[in-house]
């Protein structure tokens, strides 16, 4: 959290809507550790990761239907060995990201 | 995450409080969420005051440990709450008293390993900048005046180096009195255990005195400098984890144990 709160303040100072997706879980080799954490917001900014560049697309997407409806929402982005290349995580490994809304207008 | 939560959590990353964030990730709750702070100050909620408490209770193991996990907590009601918890600390603090020739190397290998350091001594020869390039802080001035002028948090670990006892006794009776994750001072076996006879009929209690690690550090068979920084760092690291330090193979299987002959 410390390491994108600079980004997270200077967001809110300009007015901006903001998601937070956080490692929750992680099963077998993951390239960010449990914690980590990335903010998006609603204009298309994204600050920290949570997986190294295979799978913040498809967390952004959910960052922005989270946005969206308000609501919470916990994803599985987990991929074989065989997969890991085409798409998800290189390392094959599984991780359970949580995405809420921060900053959200009413 | 509510404004009156995030806010919260915001100013304590500001003030540099450790804090426990928890989260409900599972079922209808999901999302709510709960502020545990080192002083056992609450924000918020998870839902359920039955659920609030334990949560609370597992937060000292994280603040301890600095780690996230999910935890899963069965409620009296027969649900199943599964809860993220994540400790959010400020960077450990390193307070060295004794800008002695070990505190070089203990400082810049301390900051290696991510931590603010502050090198204390009466002696301005002695604490300088040119000594010390990687110190984040260095104050002269004698160790209780100085140890004074900084907030001791269980994420401070104090390391006396000074090797004599009109500076080391003050810097022990304010490091023992405080909250501190580490307390260590060099010397002898001998030096130890007349150190204690002092803080003994100062007052302190056998409890109090077992905090002290001294003599200080794991035994590597340490002699320079800096191999003796690296035996005090970790027993630093090793007590944050809760761990004694050994060699991570089984012991079954060292050398002497196999071969019988003890090399």
């Amino acid at each position: 959290m410390r390491d994108i709160l600079p980004e997270i303040e200077r967001w809110i100072s300009e007015g901006e809507e903001i998601a937070l997706a956080t490692v929750v879980r992680a099963i077998g080799s993951s390239p960010r550790p449990v914690g980590a954490k990335m903010a998006v917001t609603r204009s298309g900014r994204m600050a920290g990761s949570v997986s190294g560049g295979c799978v913040e697309g498809a967390v952004f997407e959910v960052a922005l239907a989270v946005l969206e409806t308000g609501q919470p929402r916990l994803v599985r982005y987990g991929i074989s060995d065989e997969q890991a290349w085409d798409v998800g995580l290189s390392c094959g490994g599984t991780i359970d990201v949580f995405v809420e809304p921060l900053v959200r207008k009413a | 995450m509510s404004g009156e939560i995030f806010s919260a959590l915001r100013q304590a990353l500001h003030e540099e409080e450790a804090v426990v964030s928890a989260t409900v990730v599972s079922g209808e709750l999901l999302g709510a969420k709960f502020l545990v702070f080192e002083d056992g100050r609450t924000v918020g909620s998870l839902g359920s005051s039955e659920l609030d408490a334990a949560v609370r209770a597992d937060a000292e193991t994280f603040l301890k440990s600095g780690e996230a996990a999910i935890r899963s907590y069965h409620l009296s009601d027969g649900r199943n709450v599964e809860v993220f918890l994540e400790a959010h600390l400020p960077p450990r603090h390193l307070v060295v008293i004794g800008a002695v020739h070990i505190a070089i190397p203990l400082v810049a290998m301390a900051k290696e390993l991510g931590y603010r350091t502050t090198v204390i001594d009466a002696r301005e020869f002695f604490a300088t900048r040119e000594r010390f390039p990687h110190a984040d802080q260095l104050i002269v001035a004698w160790p209780d005046e100085a140890l004074a002028q900084i907030k001791i948090t269980p994420q401070t670990d104090i390391v006396i180096l000074a090797h004599d006892e009109k500076f080391e006794d003050p810097a022990l009776h304010v490091a023992l009195r405080s909250r501190a994750g580490y307390i260590g001072a060099i010397g002898s076996r001998k030096t130890s255990e007349q150190r204690l006879e002092r803080l003994r009929r100062a007052g302190f209690s056998e409890q109090e005195l077992s905090r002290i690690h001294a003599p200080i550090g794991i035994d590597i068979g340490a002699k320079t400098p800096a191999e003796i920084a690296v035996s005090i760092l970790a027993e630093i690291i090793a007590v944050r984890r809760g761990r004694i330090g050994q060699p991570l193979r089984p012991a079954k299987t060292s050398p002497a144990a196999v071969s019988g002959d003890g090399g």
